[in-house]
């Protein structure tokens, strides 16, 4: 048993970590009533920015420093994800369109933008290498703590995990942190929850909307990131990341916009990712499909569960979906 | 208010000219082609006029290409049509693509099971109600838990959409041909049992007129019937159609059912009208292109038309350069992106003005 959940463990884990930063960022953002269903596409801008940054590095010196091996693709994924963050902005909060359709012509570009970059980089850069596998870099991001082995289970089970990893649970401690007890979290949650109000109290609607989604853009994009250098090692492939980001958003309603739920709920459905592997299946290959449906009816079995508990503190923000105009009052 | 000698206002139109609003959205339009444009010079390293010529010529370049884009105008333009009446009563349907899917399933289960027991011509009808009624079940279940309990139906149905391709994912190993292979070949390449039939000589014809018919149909639905107008009450003010006796749950589960029948019609033109085959990706994310469509026309049908064609000759097109050049497919994905938010942005355009005044002494 013990063994099961050491091979276990740490695969659930990689696979909802990307969850966790998507989840995370992405709860930040529906926090200030921004519902942003483009954090699949911010996920794809992030991974790829950084695949970009670490390839443009790696095939441009002899000997790579750590230090900038990771810097490197961890500002261009940062730098991605906030420019998407900042068109978001620009067009659902600046020009008040519609934030489903906005998202999701985000998620369209973005997961176009990854695809097209991941497919075309080495012909675009003329490097001459036959395809993109960042295992230089993957190293860097997948160093694990040194005496996570001596500790047998234990280690295995709780410390195997790179930075990244352990970044994310800071990450989402903090959020949590943020929202409920600091006077920035109160602002934010009175502009998610009724903008005219927090406008009336003096609070800078636009701005906590701003940094909010910003902010929020590029934690999911860590995600993107976190997946391609560790779980994928450094291996670029179209379309791997697949439906992630949507998982993140539902994974958003499950642990009713509270960051520090996500913790426990990404892991879990990490879990039920890579549940299919587990279950010996045989030769019966199409049942293995059957077993694939498991994250997905799990979500959707949450989303009924969690609208059948219909309690009054656990509601999205009341603003969630809509634009403000000041003159619209 | 600081001052800063100009200040911008914002305020919001009344009304704007019909000649304005087309003028306004053509210049984004026009400005946003630049752009993609430029994007693609950036890629690619040619010369604009030559990128424009290369995307005309891969749309309308020889008949085939021509009636590609029509069949291509056709699926997109069914699928977005289905989710005009969800979308009208504020039901964000993003389960086009499983729902479409599912009625592909139906209709190819119908080819596979039945296709030498019965003459073409039933069997293309019984394939026709099966797709419809799997595309209408696939809608009503996230249908029936909005109007009980409002469970949040964007993320519902586009999980179901996962939850499709994995029992389509399914079949495709259970009916295999050969065995082996992992996917289903051409469905009765022999006998062309299920097939659509062709309209002198051409085989796309009759899923164009289908599509021009669910245009109409569709238009009339909206625009003239009890029907129409009781979910566009309930999407304009849910306590207003309570108010006037609609019978709220009632009319989201009727109305989505209608939506996931014409996705299933979308899914049966896949596969009797195209493809011949079932795969996990038929659809091929029109579901989604399909929301774009529709929010980009105003739910109109008919100026839904226009927006189909602009996003179908733009993947055509961007299809063309990227085989010329050897690059990615998803190329045509960045240039969708980039023109939809050039659309997105237009809006606001049309909904406010900004006006400027010079002194800040007032404001100040």
């Amino acid at each position: 048993m013990l063994d099961f959940f050491i091979r276990f463990i740490p695969r659930a884990v990689g696979q909802g970590i990307p969850l966790m930063f998507g989840s995370v960022g992405e709860t930040l953002t529906e926090k200030s009533g921004n519902l942003n269903l483009g954090t699949a596409g911010i996920m794809y801008v992030g991974g790829i920015c950084g695949v970009i940054g670490a390839f443009l590095y790696e095939t441009g010196t002899e000997t790579m420093n750590p230090f900038l091996g990771i810097a490197i693709p961890l500002f261009c994924c940062l730098l991605g994800s906030l420019l998407m963050g900042l068109l978001y902005c620009f067009l659902t909060v600046s020009l008040r369109a519609n934030q489903n359709v906005t998202g999701l012509a985000m998620t369209t570009f973005g997961v176009g933008f990854g695809n097209f970059f991941g497919g075309s980089l080495i012909k675009l850069s003329g490097a001459d290498v036959p395809s993109i596998a960042l295992s230089k870099s993957s190293g860097f991001f997948a160093a694990k703590l040194p005496f996570a082995e001596r500790l047998g289970w234990f280690g295995k089970i709780f410390l195997s995990y790179s930075f990244l990893a352990y970044a994310a649970i800071v990450i989402a401690l903090a959020a949590s942190y943020v929202i409920n007890k600091t006077r920035v979290g109160l602002n934010l949650r009175a502009v998610g929850e009724s903008p005219a109000t927090a406008d009336a109290a003096g609070i800078d609607v636009i701005r906590y909307k701003y940094a909010a989604t910003c902010i929020g853009a590029m934690i999911s994009g860590l995600g993107g990131l976190y997946y391609v250098f560790d779980y994928a090692s450094g291996v670029w492939s179209n379309d791997a990341f697949g439906d992630r980001g949507w998982l993140a958003i539902a994974l958003v309603i499950f642990t009713i916009w509270e960051p520090i739920h996500s913790i426990w709920a990404s892991i879990a459905f990490g879990g039920l990712y890579i549940l299919h592997m587990f279950i010996p299946a045989g030769t019966n290959l199409a049942i293995k499909e059957i077993y694939q449906m498991a994250p997905f009816l799990a979500t959707i079995f949450m989303l009924i569960l969690t609208s059948i508990h219909n309690k009054k503190e656990n509601q999205p923000p009341a603003s969630l979906g809509l634009s403000y105009f000041r003159e619209d009052r | 208010m600081r001052n800063r000698g100009v200040h911008f206002h914002i305020s919001r139109r009344n009304d704007i000219s019909w000649r304005k609003a087309w003028g306004i959205r053509c210049a984004v339009m026009a400005l946003a082609f630049l752009l993609c444009g430029l994007i693609t010079m950036a890629a690619t390293g040619l010369n604009p006029i030559k990128v424009y010529a290369a995307m005309i010529d891969g749309n309308f370049g020889t008949s085939r290409r021509f009636w590609m884009l029509l069949q291509n105008m056709a699926v997109l333009l069914s699928i977005s049509l289905a989710l005009v009446p969800a979308f009208r009563m504020r039901f964000w349907n993003l389960g086009g693509d499983g729902q479409a899917l599912m009625g592909a399933l139906g209709a190819a289960a119908c080819m596979i099971l039945i296709g030498d027991k019965v003459p073409s011509f039933v069997l293309i009808l019984i394939m026709a109600v099966a797709s419809i009624v799997c595309g209408m079940v696939w809608a009503a279940i996230p249908a029936w838990f909005k109007a009980k309990f409002g469970t949040n139906e964007t993320l519902f149905t586009l999980m179901m959409n996962y939850v499709a391709i994995q029992l389509v994912a399914f079949f495709v190993i259970v009916w295999e041909m050969p065995k082996g292979s992992g996917k289903i070949g051409i469905i009765n390449q022999s006998t062309q049992a299920g097939w659509f039939p062709q309209i002198g000589g051409n085989k796309y014809l009759l899923n164009i007129l289908i599509a021009l018919l669910i245009t109409v149909g569709v238009y009339i639905y909206m625009r003239y019937s009890k029907q129409g107008y009781e979910l566009a009450v309930v999407g304009e003010s849910g306590s207003t159609a309570r108010y006037v006796g609609i019978k709220i749950q009632h009319v989201i589960i009727r109305t989505m059912m209608l939506s996931g029948a014409l996705c299933g019609i979308t899914g049966l033109l896949l596969v009797g009208g195209t493809d011949h085959t079932l795969t996990t990706t038929i659809v091929s994310g029109r579901g989604f292109t399909g929301v774009m469509v529709a929010w980009l026309a105003k739910f109109n049908p008919f100026v839904m038309i226009l927006t189909t064609f602009l996003l179908v000759f733009l993947k055509g097109g961007s299809s063309e350069i990227t085989t010329i050049f050897g690059l990615n497919q998803s190329f045509g994905d960045i240039i969708t992106g980039v023109l939809l938010f050039f659309i997105l942005g237009c809006d606001f355009f049309l909904n406010y003005t900004i006006s400027m005044s010079k002194s800040g002494k007032e404001a100040a």
